[in-house]
């Protein structure tokens, strides 16, 4: 009983040291955003990175599970009658939670693991301490520039990824299943809105910092060579996808309460 | 030789523990604006911790570090940003930044410390780069370069900014004699031509003869002995005279 005890309390301790940890690099991030220069072509840099590196993952993403989803509910729908639902159903779908999760979790196997590699390579390569030792804050130079290029990219990227949904759902639907595009294009437009697809680029912004914060974080804290790097990368990908799917839970009743899903 | 000045940087009791292990056990040292000091002493002895401690980059476990007239120990990171600028650092491997070209790399503190790009700018960089010999060198990234031309890279970045003080971590390790020689020049040229004070921490005796003003022998985080380098190689003490001759106890 007590060994089981006093590993539930170092697990608590350890959580309330991480969540510490965040919490103070948070701060850190704020004074740099507006205390301190930013740093506009290390935010360029991070954009093309993070943006145009990301395009094809996005959009395969977005397509393929806008096109399996689509197929999924039309087998469904078929034996109800309701196939003309099927576009309002996956356009809802891909803005409210498929496009906004997938996308970030993609992101975060990405830019999560480049971010939590390169800052701790340069970890124990000495260049954080080579940054220190000329005088300028890690947090100004490796993290606000990464965290306001993910500001940006992060809900047009989850845009996109819902644009390539719905239209590859509307590929199968309407070019495969032979769904007339009239009824289609109705039950989407009745269904979907643009308050949807904020939905879904609001809870990017959540993403965003989710990614940024824990993937900087352990590339900051890295520790014990090469091999730190591996398992620091691993960590970033492993707590920002779960953070991810938690964070998601409660966004969507946040955003749910704050934009209901409009009535038809 | 040069002339010392006024102190720049004075230790007082400094100790520092990492984990269960006793890196630093109450060092006292003064370093004279202008000097060229030279720290020796085994692997593990606290040579380079000491170095990142009068940086600031780690804290100290107790003691007073005194850089300028500002006690720094009491500074937090962004207090520590302008002490900082005042030394600058060679490390051990160069810690050039890797996705920046040479040039860039030597550009970094300019930048950062708000000059514009300029023509000025733009020859003050060529200027350092030719002076360690680099000057055709500039576009390359640092992973293109040999060990030797990492150095001076680094070397090349850490005076670009004209700092007070240069501290060099073990800027010979891994290097053949003539880099090694050519190096050790470069220390001395660069004390000479930018009048700034330098700390070298080498286990290179050959540094310790083309470099020193004064040496300093840290032994199990005290120091052992302090004086010229005539002093150290004439030096009768069983200890330094290991150290200096490179000879291992026969149960070690």
């Amino acid at each position: 009983m007590s060994t089981f005890l006093s590993w539930l309390g170092g697990l608590v301790l350890r959580f309330v040291s991480y969540f510490g940890a965040l919490a103070v690099l948070t701060g850190e991030l704020t004074y740099s955003l507006f205390r301190s220069r930013i740093r506009w072509a290390e935010v360029g840099r991070q954009l093309v990175s993070i943006g145009f590196g990301s395009q094809i993952q996005v959009i395969v993403t977005g397509a393929a599970t806008g096109a399996v989803f689509a197929a999924q509910v039309y087998y469904k729908f078929n034996q109800l009658g309701l196939d003309s639902l099927v576009g309002g159903i996956v356009a809802l779908a891909m803005c409210r939670e498929l496009g906004p999760v997938l996308t970030a979790l993609m992101l975060a196997g990405r830019i999560g693991a480049t971010m939590a590699a390169e800052i701790g390579t340069m970890k124990v390569t000495e260049q954080v301490d080579a940054l220190r030792s000329l005088g300028v804050h890690p947090v100004d130079y490796l993290v606000a520039p990464r965290f306001i290029a993910m500001l940006f990219s992060v809900p047009l990227l989850i845009g996109e990824s819902i644009r390539f949904g719905i239209a590859a759902a509307r590929l199968m639907a309407v070019g495969a299943y032979n769904v007339p595009e009239a009824f289609y294009n109705d039950q989407l437009y009745k269904n979907v809105d643009h308050i949807d697809v904020i939905f879904g680029m609001t809870k990017g912004l959540a993403y965003g910092y989710i990614i940024v914060i824990m993937a900087c974080h352990q590339g900051l804290t890295v520790r014990q060579g090469a091999v730190g790097v591996g398992r620091g990368t691993t960590a970033a990908v492993f707590y920002t996808s779960m953070a991810i799917l938690i964070a998601n839970f409660f966004l969507s009743l946040l955003l749910n309460y704050i934009w209901p899903i409009a009535a038809t | 030789m040069s002339t010392a000045g006024p102190p720049f940087i004075s230790v007082r009791n400094l100790h520092k523990q990492i984990g269960d292990q006793q890196i630093l056990r109450g060092i006292n040292l003064t370093i004279r604006e202008g000097e060229n000091l030279v720290i020796i002493g085994g692997s593990g002895t606290g040579k380079s911790v000491f170095l990142k401690l009068v940086m600031g980059l780690i804290p100290a476990t107790s003691g007073s570090i005194i850089v300028d007239n500002t006690e720094i120990t009491t500074l937090n990171e962004r207090q520590l940003g302008p002490h900082r600028r005042k030394i600058g650092m060679l490390f051990q491997d160069g810690a050039l930044f890797d996705s920046l070209t040479v040039a860039e790399n030597v550009a970094f503190p300019l930048r950062e410390s708000g000059m514009k790009d300029s023509p000025d700018m733009h020859s003050r960089i060529h200027e350092v780069l030719a002076a360690v010999g680099l000057a055709d060198h500039g576009h390359k990234l640092p992973a293109a370069l040999s060990g030797g031309m990492r150095k001076r890279a680094a070397l090349a970045r850490a005076v670009v900014s004209r700092p007070r003080c240069i501290f060099y971590d073990e800027p010979t390790a891994g290097l053949d004699p003539i880099v090694s020689d050519s190096i050790d020049r470069l220390i001395r040229r660069t004390q000479l031509h930018y009048r700034c004070t330098s700390v070298v921490v080498t286990h290179d005796m050959r540094s310790v003869r083309s470099v020193a003003d004064r040496v300093v022998y840290f032994r199990e985080g005290l120091i052992h002995f302090e004086g010229s380098p005539d002093q150290l190689f004439s030096s009768t003490d069983p200890l330094v005279r290991q150290f200096v001759e490179g000879h291992c106890d026969e149960d070690e």
